[in-house]
């Protein structure tokens, strides 16, 4: 896309005096694009390199994947392994974090508990992904009455308020991390939904589109060959940063003790622990690790997620 | 509620004496070039351009898309931006020069001397201001207008451009109007301060046929009105041929032909020219006639064609016109110049080849040279 | 503009009465038993019984939604299981709270946003911009149960600059509710702030490429009056949707701050009976927070109007 203002910049105009076609010929057009205050768009960063801070950014998710993975083959104690001996130990050889107030492991806590923020995560993202984003394909190539129920539908579940919805069904339902995931996987569809959507009616009205259908392509060839290529990216960008904020949920419910049921940890959680008896005082580093953490990693996907926008020039305000 | 201001930047006030004490010319440009970087490499989009407008003419600038025409109107008034934009030459407008202004004095010529009107009024007007304070915002700032006066100088400024029960029309917004009543707004925009000279960018462009003849009229008698200066930007020769004093044919970012518009018509020298003439629709025609267009397009300014611009589009090209870029010389009378190695005598390529007699032609800026072109 | 706001009207009217079907099936289609929480697990299965037919549990669904929202209309909104306060005066009480804590945040969000994108977007890439455009990604990094807790370690423990905890109301001591407000309002406020500053930068920056720009400017109107009056207007509207969506999840999205600073807002409200299994009290706050926000959607479709009279036309 970036590259149809240079070709468009050669061509043109070749009659006169023909002025009137859309689109004037290069110079008047690199007038019009560049205004005062000339800035650096979206557009140009799209061609930009993806830069240092997106590569530290993907080896720090990276390496939080791999940790939370192989975390049973490290040589760490067991999170839940209450040590009497060790309790409220600042950062050390032996504890490289520290330990909590019932002395376990802060390190292998964080560990673990990383586990839980992922799988949630990128887990709800899927699903809802898989479904919301589907429906949003389908509903935003074919138009129609699916289209505009499927869109009144998203309308109207996206005004319910839906962290009321999940903190209920998870406290009724069960403190699992598999019930959890699904619980805000579904939650998740509507706005996944109307990303996907967006894009796919954004493309199914291009002229590559409309040229494809004219020539005879049946709907689905369209949909895999020129439809879904192009939404892949935005999806993959949105997705990220919809995983951020799934995160965000999963921590708020740890927080208030209702995600997984403890002592597994999650880091929203050890955030808990780290504000209550009195660990504020005594032990900062309960919270201040977890908190760190969570920072990180938000930052990371936030990072990537919206470097991946820029990259495939989506507008920022398309939700 | 904000007041129009000029900006910070204390420039003390310019001082532009009477339009009567002015002497010619109003605007003065010399060898001004204005180019962009680009990330394909660096665009010559206005190339050594030089052009004067006296007080009250009219000055026709005709080219098409892509030459440049567009961004030598925004040159001139340094509307463009500073940054990637590399720009030299002298812009001397009533004895100041534009080039050498700070922005914030720049401001204070801007709309009060020297004003705008865009191509299309649709995005060139502001969609959720009332056309009203889009015209007070430049009485208030630049005449020290309280809001009352502004406003009964805006609706008096609307009736003379012709738009029905004004004060009515002041509280509209641009979606409310028509084309033409858009274009007609704009108008009252630039004219509001009673500017020497104005520049118009395509006024007509987007507009019905029937309507662009009657903004150009309209234009026309409000020029009449205030003795003010227009630049007439245009693609279409047809549009300039009756109004402007002056015409310069734009072509790839230069100035190919500039004269005075009887002679540059009873005269054409340039090829160009010609074929822009010849492309103009005329009642005379038989019906059926095809429209003669320019084959081929405009040139790439990022590698503009060695020699003469036009020689890959010119129907006389000779071997010469790709190896050398023709200067602008003049011929005939002293501002009639032009640029082309084999000059147009009567509609008939002349030169070197074409009469076997060499022509002592000179180059700009030694008028008193001139020698007209040998009459086949 | 009023025909278009009576059909925006119309339409939020459907979508509130939807709502309120969704968010009384949500209550109801929970697992769990609310006789357990009144009676306690030990009691007869007669008793159970007795109990569902008074509290008209057993009836159909229709028949108890119909009994319910008639209530609703009349004011009345249930009692609480496990307190027997009325819904509607925990409603009351917590509602102001929530409302105070949004106000707080928001106002602050926006004055730190928008002066910083109005500033930005005009010298874009430059060194204040990296640093804000940086900074908002750092913000967006710190949700309220990460930013407030560190804010009670530093502000509240270390340094006693302000209580960990305690909600005085506005009315009994106007300089301690405000004192009070200052850390969770804060905590509230990092990613709203984010949000508007990038949207409205990135809105800003492609006004600034409009024609109408040049136009103003080519009336030699300054750059500060050119943001203020013709920029930044029509550089709304996507900070406006963003902040309906964003303080409509605050609505409930409080619980956090109210949980750890010990404020019985709705948040914290909710959070305490769904733990109790307390279902008239979740169900109001629910059913409340839900017209809340089509209330707000609404305000903000008038906001459209008023920012651009096109919206008007369709």
């Amino acid at each position: 896309m970036p590259d149809d203002r240079e070709l468009r910049s050669t061509g043109s105009g070749q009659t006169l005096p023909t002025d009137t076609f859309p689109g004037q010929a290069a110079v008047d057009e690199m007038v019009v694009m560049r205004q005062e205050p000339a800035p650096e768009t979206d557009e140009a960063l799209a061609r930009r390199p993806l830069g240092l801070l997106f590569w530290l950014a993907l080896g720090w998710v990276g390496l939080v994947v791999l940790l939370a993975v192989i975390a049973n083959l490290l040589p760490l104690p067991n999170p839940n392994l209450q040590n009497y001996a060790a309790i409220n130990v600042g950062p050390s050889l032996h504890h490289l974090l520290g330990t909590d107030d019932l002395g376990r492991d802060l390190l292998s806590r964080i560990i673990y508990g990383a586990r839980v923020s992922l799988v949630v995560g990128f887990g709800a993202v899927g699903i809802g992904m898989a479904i919301g984003g589907t429906l949003g394909l389908i509903s935003g190539f074919r138009g129609g009455k699916l289209d505009i129920v499927l869109n009144a539908a998203s309308f109207v579940i996206l005004a319910f308020p839906a962290i009321v919805a999940v903190i209920a069904i998870v406290a009724f339902w069960g403190q699992t991390l598999a019930k959890i995931t699904i619980i805000i996987g579904v939650a998740t569809i509507p706005v996944l939904f109307r990303v996907v959507r967006a894009s796919s009616l954004a493309y199914a009205n291009r002229d590559f589109v409309v040229a494809a259908r004219t020539l005879g392509a049946t709907s689905t060839r369209i949909v895999f060959k020129e439809i879904l290529p192009n939404v892949i990216p935005v999806a993959v960008a949105f997705g990220l940063i919809a995983v951020a904020g799934v995160i965000v949920l999963e921590g708020s419910l740890a927080f208030l003790g209702l995600s997984v049921a403890l002592p597994t940890p999650s880091w929203g959680n050890i955030i808990s622990e780290g504000t209550s008896n009195g660990n504020l005082s005594t032990n900062p580093y309960i919270l201040m690790w977890p908190a760190l953490a969570m920072f990180l990693l938000l930052l990371s996907i936030n990072l990537i997620g919206d470097r991946l926008r820029q990259r495939f020039d989506v507008r920022e305000g398309l939700l | 509620m904000i007041r129009p201001t000029a900006g910070r930047g204390n420039a003390g006030t310019l001082h532009f004496p009477d339009v009567s004490d002015l002497a010619d010319p109003l605007l003065e440009v010399e060898d001004l070039v204005t180019s962009f970087r680009t990330t394909r490499g660096t665009v010559h989009a206005v190339d050594r351009v030089s052009l004067t407008v006296n007080r009250g003419q009219t000055l026709g600038v005709v080219g098409e898309s892509g030459s440049g025409k567009t961004v030598l109107s925004r040159s001139i008034m340094g509307l463009l931006p500073a940054r990637d934009v590399l720009r030299s030459g002298t812009v001397r407008f009533a004895g100041h020069d534009l080039t050498a202004m700070e922005p914030a004095q720049l401001r204070q010529v801007w709309g009060a001397q020297l004003s705008m009107i865009f191509q299309d009024p649709m995005t060139a007007l502001n969609p959720v201001v009332r056309i009203g304070r889009q015209i007070t915002e430049s009485l208030r700032l630049h005449l020290k207008m309280d809001r009352k006066e502004a406003t009964a100088t805006a609706i008096e400024l609307l009736r003379s451009v012709g738009i029905p029960s004004p004060e009515q029309r002041i509280r509209s917004y641009p979606f409310q109007l028509s084309g033409g009543m858009r274009q007609r707004v704009m108008i009252a925009i630039a004219l509001a301060c009673a500017p020497r000279l104005v520049l118009a960018d395509e006024p007509t462009t987007g507009l019905d046929v029937t309507v662009q003849a009657q903004i150009l009229d309209l234009l026309a008698a409000m020029q009449q009105e205030r003795h003010m200066a227009v630049i007439l930007v245009t693609h279409d020769l047809g549009v300039v041929a009756k109004r402007a004093d002056d015409i310069a044919v734009m072509y790839a970012g230069r100035i190919v032909e500039r004269a005075p518009t009887r002679t540059l018509f009873a005269h054409t020298r340039m090829p160009y020219t010609r074929a822009l003439m010849d492309s103009i629709p005329r009642l005379s025609d038989p019906s059926g006639t095809r429209l003669r267009a320019i084959g081929g397009r405009p040139p790439d300014l990022i590698h503009p064609p060695t020699g003469c611009r036009f020689s890959p589009r010119c129907p006389y090209v000779q071997d010469k016109c790709r190896e050398a870029d023709p200067p602008l010389r003049t011929a005939g009378s002293p501002d009639h110049l032009f640029a082309c190695w084999f000059p147009l005598v009567d509609g008939v390529p002349s030169g070197p080849s074409g009469s076997g007699q060499p022509v002592t032609l000179t180059t700009n800026g030694a008028p008193n040279n001139a020698v007209e072109a040998p009459a086949s | 503009m009023l025909a278009y706001l009576a059909k925006r009207l119309g339409q939020l009217v459907v979508v509130g009465f939807i709502i309120s079907i969704l968010v009384f099936l949500l209550v109801h289609l929970l697992p769990g038993d609310p006789t357990v929480v009144i009676l306690g697990p030990n009691d007869t299965a007669h008793n159970r019984a007795l109990l569902l037919a008074q509290l008209g549990l057993n009836k159909p669904l229709y028949q108890q939604y119909w009994i319910w929202i008639s209530h609703v209309f009349s004011g009345n909104l249930g009692e609480s299981y496990v307190t027997h306060e009325s819904v509607g005066h925990i409603i009351a009480t917590g509602f102001p709270i929530d409302l105070e804590l949004i106000i707080v945040s928001q106002v602050v969000a926006f004055a730190v946003a928008i002066p910083l994108a109005l500033f930005t977007a005009r010298r874009p890439n430059r060194p204040v911009d990296n640093v804000a455009t940086t900074g908002t990604f750092g913000l967006l990094a710190l949700p309220p149960f990460v930013i407030a807790p560190v804010f009670v370690a530093v502000f509240a423990v270390a340094l006693k600059w302000f209580p960990a905890t305690g909600y005085t109301s506005f009315t009994t001591d106007p300089a301690t509710n405000i004192h009070d407000m200052i850390l969770p309002g804060l905590a509230l406020t990092a990613a709203s702030i984010a949000v508007y500053y990038r949207l409205l930068r990135s809105d800003l920056i492609s006004t600034l490429q409009e024609d109408f720009i040049t136009m103003a400017r080519s009336k030699g109107l300054s750059n500060r009056y050119i943001m203020m009056r013709h920029a930044f207007r029509p550089s709304t509207f996507s900070l406006m949707a963003a902040a309906g969506v964003n303080i409509g999840a605050l609505l409930a999205g409080t619980f956090i701050v109210e949980y750890l600073f010990a404020m019985n807002g709705l948040g914290y409200s909710i959070v305490v009976a769904v733990q109790q299994r307390d279902y008239l009290v979740i169900q109001g706050i629910a059913l409340v927070v839900a017209i809340a926000y089509v209330v707000l959607q609404f305000i903000v479709d008038f906001l459209f109007t008023v920012v651009d009279p096109r919206v008007t036309r369709e």
